[in-house]
């Protein structure tokens, strides 16, 4: 097993990563950090996408000197998923932080217990 | 023989023996020995059988004010000192999780097919239709670009859809409107109310490089945008660098001057004419061929620029809504409007 | 295997572990800029020059820059007047 992890080694780092990433978004109590730990997940899963399209000895896929053959380029498919991943994940970090910023400005902290305290007592009375 | 302290009664040890010994806390113990008072001895029999109903009544009363001073304790424990153990608890709790779902995916990672090799189940025969004739279908040199942009174009007007709706999701929480006499129409606090006339304060090294290198940053960004089907980049890439540098100038200049060229009007009309024309397109696009018919479009030659058919303008479009995006983001977070 | 992809990848780790062990939050914001980049150089080693590209403008760029306003909207910058203001 040891010999499979570190020939994948990309994969295994990925999924380490993504366990990091989410023990992250659990412990920590900052909405900030949160935040970051989740755009730590997210790369983690691009990053192991696209280690399932590498092949050794092949080139990127662009076209050079007319060469369409199937044996000289990598598998573009999973970079085409992933760039969409990318530009998704910039799009829910910003929704994120907007509501970061409301949330600061009404409750005035960034500790998620201290805001549901207050939310809570806020609904109470 | 050693000496008894005489506060051994409230020495940690002895509490200790005594909860061990009885089971109760320390609270419990002043409640129970604050309210339990010897009786009084009475002479007679009535006043002996008052005397038990009243400490019937009393001994009754005792124990439901223990009962509601225990829940009230064990509430008053849950809110102070419980919640240091229950959040010692939930930590260890959470790094036990992230432990074992790493080891479950590494145990799934050791059975994945071998990294970098040819004869993996993901390259069937969609890519070699796509490698093989991307070039002569699509006419990109870039054959990721082809894809996104040709084949699967329908994802790509997915995600362009959903950048849209994140940039009016932020419009929604951050924007501050401005009535009729440009006063702020939402309560404000003080500091939002300073951030909002935030003009910069002519910054000497910050004004010269952005001065050189503004111009430099969006002439990259164009050269990215226009050449994606014959190289790296795309869409994209080209959009973020575009609104890298306009950001730039921004933050060097202030809101007046970047005002002049960039308005809200022309946020709006820019990003939804871009995503309308790629609708438009696209769909004009399946429509010819999904009924067989060739659409008029040429193809021009692989590696000019004028080439790959829709490719370039569905590019610059896609970039467009995507440097329009990020700008707004930016400038909501900074002043609340453009 | 190559030193350098090693290295890299060891790399990403440590800064995502940094991310979490760090007091101040301007610092591990730029712990995650500096993750975000060699996640970029990753993606040249396996040679996707579209997603290195993406993720160095995107990643490193605007995303940091957004966490930045934020930043100084919440006033959490040390060192700013509207951060002593808020401790008080």
């Amino acid at each position: 097993m040891w010999q499979a992890l570190y020939d994948n080694l990309e994969q295994t780092v990925a999924v380490i990563l993504f366990g990091i990433g989410f023990t992250i978004l659990l412990l920590q109590r900052n909405l900030i950090r949160k935040i970051i730990g989740l755009n730590i997940m997210s790369t983690a899963t691009y990053l192991f996408l696209a280690s399932m399209g590498y092949i050794q000895g092949r080139k990127a896929p662009i076209v050079t000197d007319g060469v369409t053959d199937l044996a000289a380029y990598i598998n573009p498919i999973p970079a085409g998923l992933v760039l969409t991943g990318i530009v998704v994940s910039v799009s829910f970090t910003g929704i994120m932080l907007a509501l970061t910023v409301r949330l600061y400005r009404r409750y005035r902290t960034l500790d998620i217990d201290q805001i549901a305290l207050l939310a809570k007592g806020e609904d109470m009375a | 023989m050693s000496k008894r302290r005489s506060d051994w009664e409230q020495r940690p040890q002895a509490r200790f023996l005594r909860w061990m010994r009885d089971g109760y806390g320390a609270l419990d113990d002043q409640i129970t020995t604050s309210i339990s008072q010897p009786a009084a001895p009475r002479p007679d029999q009535e006043a002996m059988e008052a005397h038990d109903i009243l400490v019937g009544t009393h001994r009754h009363e005792r124990e439901l004010a223990l009962d509601r001073l225990a829940h009230y304790d064990l509430q008053n424990w849950a809110n102070t000192r419980g919640r240091k153990v229950l959040g010692r608890l939930y930590a260890v709790l959470a790094l036990l999780l992230g432990l074992i779902l790493i080891y479950f995916l590494l145990n799934t990672v050791a059975f994945m097919p071998r990294f970098a090799s040819a004869d993996v189940p993901a390259n069937n025969e969609v890519i070699a239709r796509y490698v093989e004739k991307g070039l002569e279908e699509t006419g990109a040199i870039n054959i990721v670009a082809g894809m996104i942009l040709d084949y699967r174009a329908f994802d790509t007007l997915g995600e362009s859809t959903v950048l849209f709706i994140a940039a009016c999701a932020v419009l929604i929480l951050l924007r501050i409107d401005l009535d009729d006499h440009g006063q702020p129409m939402q309560q404000l606090i003080a500091e939002e109310s300073d951030d909002r006339h935030y003009e910069p304060k002519n910054d000497r090294i910050l004004q010269g490089s952005a001065m050189v290198l503004t111009p430099i940053i969006l002439l990259f960004g164009i050269y990215v945008l226009f050449n994606g089907h014959l190289g790296p980049g795309g869409g994209f890439s080209g959009g973020a660098i575009l609104s890298s540098g306009l950001i730039l100038y921004l933050n060097a200049f202030g809101f007046q001057k970047a005002g002049r060229f960039f308005t809200y009007k022309i946020f709006m009309w820019v990003s939804f004419f871009s995503l309308g024309f790629y609708g438009v397109a696209k769909a004009y696009s399946f429509y010819m061929g999904a009924n067989g018919l060739h659409s008029g479009i040429p193809l021009g030659t692989p590696g000019a620029i004028l080439s790959s058919g829709l490719i370039m303008p569905l590019n610059i479009a896609v970039g467009l809504v995507v440097a329009c995006t990020m700008y707004i983001f930016y400038a909501l977070f900074r002043k609340g409007g453009l | 295997m190559s030193f350098v992809k090693i290295a890299l990848l060891g790399m990403l780790i440590v800064c995502a572990l940094g991310v979490s062990f760090t007091r101040n939050l301007l610092t591990s914001l730029i712990v995650y800029m500096a993750y975000s980049l060699m996640m970029a150089v990753i993606w040249m080693l396996l040679e996707s020059p579209d997603l290195a590209i993406t993720e160095a403008a995107v990643g490193a760029g605007i995303t940091s820059v957004l966490f930045f306003v934020t930043l100084k909207k919440i006033h959490a910058i040390k060192g700013d007047k509207d951060h002593e203001q808020a401790q008080k």
